[in-house]
């Protein structure tokens, strides 16, 4: 088991490299940095004057070099200028570079200055990922629980109507991304033109010209409530509860075959605890890594749902960053997605063979 | 003239009926539920004698939902047909009207239907379909969307990039004088085009690249996913780590570093163009070579034609050079295929490798191994053949992916012309006002769902059908 994880751990450490280092390399193309060079210095910059700017801030070089500055295992460049000024990745215009760290990348905690948010991108990358932690929360809370009772029941007696009416219901919400289901949900609750809100209005429920839902959720940035929070919520899980119902009941139509289930069937016991007793534990192990796997998804939705509601969060931050040609909040917000898709990775594997007795690694 | 009301006149006496079914539809479902949750949904109740005699509450919700739901589908199509017959659009309403519209794609799936179910029993899996009713209508919903494909041009109402001055944004059904046709069937969008014209000319839009993109990562997956499976091995361990490391990277992060008008500067969607075109050529010749290869001339035949029409169109599509110009893609299109490829390949190579791996213990690749068949031969003409249930399904499934990813490059407004019908981009268009006029968005919102729906149907369908065998 130790063995296991830890070639597990290597592998991933590995793959975190390589990806980091194709982002690092895609972002670090020479048409962005000329871009980049443009928006920070002028626009009406020539062409010599750019390719000096590159040079002059350390995006000249072998991109492996920079690739180490940026990760934090290459010293930090530093470029003296015709006037005598030394400026470096390591410290600001003005102070000793005698005394300035020779390392200072990832590892050693300065993931670089965002030009987007003009502040540190450690500090503003934290609050907005605390920002989508509530909302990956609330998904979690909502769609784990539906589809595992929405698998299980249409698992337990495969070709009922019950059956077939959420299957249908499961392939119609993996049929639909995120950007059509939020659509769809905002001009059913949150429009005063169309769906039930124009009805509710004529009831007297809710004031004319007021919509029962928010189609905006940037004030659930400071204050969640249900009435903001609850598209965007619906939204991501929607095309997450098919799935998960799907493979769960794949899984419980399969053990409700098996011999073990018979047995306690025709010994007597009640058909409810056949299923919460014998069969539930069994069949929720499939789904167990499926949910785990589920969470690289969950971040492409996070990035379309959080454009689609104007939420201020993690995917937000990605979009803004990659249109900005932001490359130091870009690159962060790929290692946190990296280590996100890597650790779930790792997660499942793990939690598959605690959870199977019948995998045993040595 | 007068704006269009959803059901013109017919709907004054079915709209009603519509209305009581579905709340009667909601009612069973709900009821269903409530049942099935408390345990009263069971093979029957006892009766007073200890034997399973009435029937259990769960059943005559399930007969309800059967009624209501039937009795919803016949009204609805009740005012699609009365539509379809009245002369004029304002008393066939905006559905009717549609249906009118729709005039091509009707004939098209009544000619494939009548001859596919009048031949099915020589039409080997494909005529299997007909025997599976959510097969059926997800083949319906796909060729629906195909035939729009096809017949456009004759389908929209106006030029799809048009703009009328005084609809901006305005509701569907509305009177539209300067329009050929008079009304904009589904509103106006915040340019003042017609909402449906240019929902039909997305489909065109969406299925010229998803089927020809998924087809490509089929090729690629299966390439490098039989050796792979096949040989096992160093050369299995890295294909495997490139595989898991593109699958590990978010597809919108991906996106946004792919397509870009940058990095179509530094020419690295035409390295893998180059790279990825190259697999189909590949998969053919070595499909020809290790079939006929006992046979010379033959062979010579077949791969000659192969590498004389793929490299022709390679040199075309990879990097615009045909000398005779009739192949080429423009640098958009050909960034957002390739991406679109590159991001599917990984996922198509694992499911073969899985199979390839399956099935390579059985005994007639062992039969095979023996009679000194080479292991191309084995792999393209013993494995490959009987893996091919799983992969359809998964080429359908995988289509309605692909159009999911176009939408969200759409949405994100990368790598496609601004005013491009495509569905992704119109709903990218559409969500600015989305609280105020939602129609724009949800024409293309719906369209898109309906043909992810359809394909994950007919996939479903496929593979019941195939598990039969």
């Amino acid at each position: 088991m130790g063995l296991f994880v830890l070639r597990r751990l290597g592998v991933m450490l590995l793959t975190a490299i390589a990806l980091t280092f194709v982002v690092f390399f895609l972002t670090n193309l020479q048409p962005n940095l000329e871009k980049l060079a443009r928006t920070e210095g002028s626009v009406r910059m020539s062409e010599e004057a750019v390719q000096d700017w590159i040079e002059q801030n350390g995006h000249s070089g072998s991109v492996f070099l920079r690739y180490g500055q940026w990760l934090g295992v290459v010293p930090g460049w530093t470029y003296t200028d015709e006037k005598g000024d030394t400026r470096g990745r390591c410290f600001q215009i003005g102070e000793d570079p005698a005394t300035a760290p020779r390392y200072c990348g990832l590892l050693q905690g300065n993931w670089g200055y965002s030009t987007f948010f003009k502040a540190p991108v450690l500090d503003s990358l934290g609050e907005k990922l605390a920002a989508t932690g509530w909302l990956m929360l609330a998904v979690m809370l909502v769609m784990v629980p539906t589809s595992l009772i929405l698998g299980v029941l249409s698992g337990m007696r495969e070709g009922s109507v019950t059956d077939r009416t959420l299957s249908t219901f499961s392939i119609a919400s993996t049929a639909t991304p995120e950007y059509v289901s939020g659509v769809v949900l905002v001009a059913l609750f949150a429009t005063a033109a169309t769906g039930i809100s124009p009805l509710l209005a004529e009831w007297g429920l809710i004031e004319p010209k007021k919509t029962l839902f928010l189609a905006s959720a940037t004030s659930a940035m400071d204050d969640i409530t249900f009435w903001n929070f609850a598209l965007p919520v619906m939204t991501i899980a929607l095309y997450g509860i098919g799935y998960i119902a799907r493979m769960t009941r794949a899984s419980m139509t399969e053990v409700m075959t098996q011999q073990y289930i018979r047995t306690a069937r025709l010994k007597g016991v009640p058909f409810r605890t056949v299923v919460m007793r014998h069969a539930l534990r069994n069949a929720l192990i499939a789904p167990f890594t499926v949910i785990m796997l589920q969470f690289p998804w969950l971040l492409n939705g996070v990035v379309i749902v959080e454009s689609l509601f104007n939420y201020k969060g993690f995917g937000w931050t990605l979009v803004q960053a990659a249109s900005n040609n932001d490359i130091p909040l870009l690159l962060a917000c790929s290692v946190v997605a990296v280590v996100v898709v890597l650790l779930t990775q790792l997660i499942s594997d793990i939690g598959y063979v605690f959870l199977n007795p019948r995998i045993r690694l040595a | 003239m007068d704006q269009l009301t959803w059901t013109g006149s017919a709907g004054t006496i079915l709209l009603p009926v519509i209305q009581i079914t579905l709340l009667a539809l909601a009612v069973a479902l709900v009821a269903k539920l409530v049942l099935v949750l408390a345990g009263l949904d069971g093979p029957g109740l006892p009766g007073p004698d200890g034997a399973a005699t009435a029937r259990a509450p769960g059943h005559y919700a399930s007969l309800a939902i059967r009624l209501s739901f039937f009795a919803a589908l016949a009204a609805i199509l009740c005012i699609l047909a009365a539509g379809a017959v009245m002369p004029s659009p304002v008393e066939a309403g905006i559905l009717g009207a549609m249906t009118v519209r729709f005039w091509p794609v009707w004939l098209g799936l009544a000619a494939t239907f009548i001859l596919s179910i009048r031949f099915r029993r020589r039409l080997g899996l494909y005529g299997k379909l007909f025997d599976s009713t959510v097969g059926m209508i997800g083949f319906a919903i796909v060729m629906f969307w195909v035939f729009t494909a096809i017949f456009a041009d004759v389908i929209i109402t106006q030029d799809p990039f048009v703009q009328l001055s005084g609809l901006k944004n305005k509701v569907p059904g509305i009177a539209a004088p300067d329009s050929p046709y008079g009304w904009y069937l589904l509103g106006g969008d915040h340019l003042a085009r017609d909402v449906f014209s240019r929902m039909v000319m997305g489909a065109r839009e969406v299925l010229k690249i998803a089927p020809a993109a998924t087809l490509f990562a089929f090729m690629v997956g299966i390439t490098l996913g039989l050796p792979a499976g096949y040989f096992g091995g160093k050369l299995d361990t890295f294909i495997s780590f490139l595989a898991n490391l593109v699958l590990a990277f978010p597809v919108i992060l991906l996106f946004y570093l792919l397509v870009t008008p940058e990095i179509r500067d530094t020419g690295i969607p035409i390295v893998l163009a180059g790279l990825l075109f190259l697999f189909p050529i590949i998969f053919l010749t070595v499909l020809w070579n290790s079939r006929y290869y006992t046979n010379p001339p033959q062979r010579n035949l077949y791969v000659g034609i192969t590498l004389l029409i793929g490299l022709w169109a390679y040199s075309g599509l990879a990097f615009n050079m045909d000398p005779l110009g009739v192949w080429s893609m423009e640098p958009n299109m050909l960034n957002v295929f390739v991406s679109v490829v590159f991001v599917n390949s990984p996922g198509v190579f694992r499911i073969v490798r899985g199979l390839v791996m399956d099935i390579k213990a059985r005994d007639y690749v062992a039969a095979g191994q023996t009679r000194g068949e080479g292991p191309w031969y084995i792999m393209l003409w013993e494995i490959l053949p009987n893996a091919r249930g799983p992969l359809i399904v998964d080429f359908c499934l995988r289509i309605g992916y692909t159009t999911i990813l176009l939408g969200t490059l759409g949405f994100f407004g990368l790598g496609v012309s601004p005013d491009s019908p495509d569905w992704g981009s119109t709903i990218d268009d559409g969500r600015k006002l989305l609280n105020l006029f939602p129609h724009p968005a949800l024409a293309p919102a719906l369209a898109l769902m309906s043909l992810v729906l359809g394909l994950n149907l007919l996939a479903d369908g496929l593979r019941e059908e195939s598990l039969k065998d």
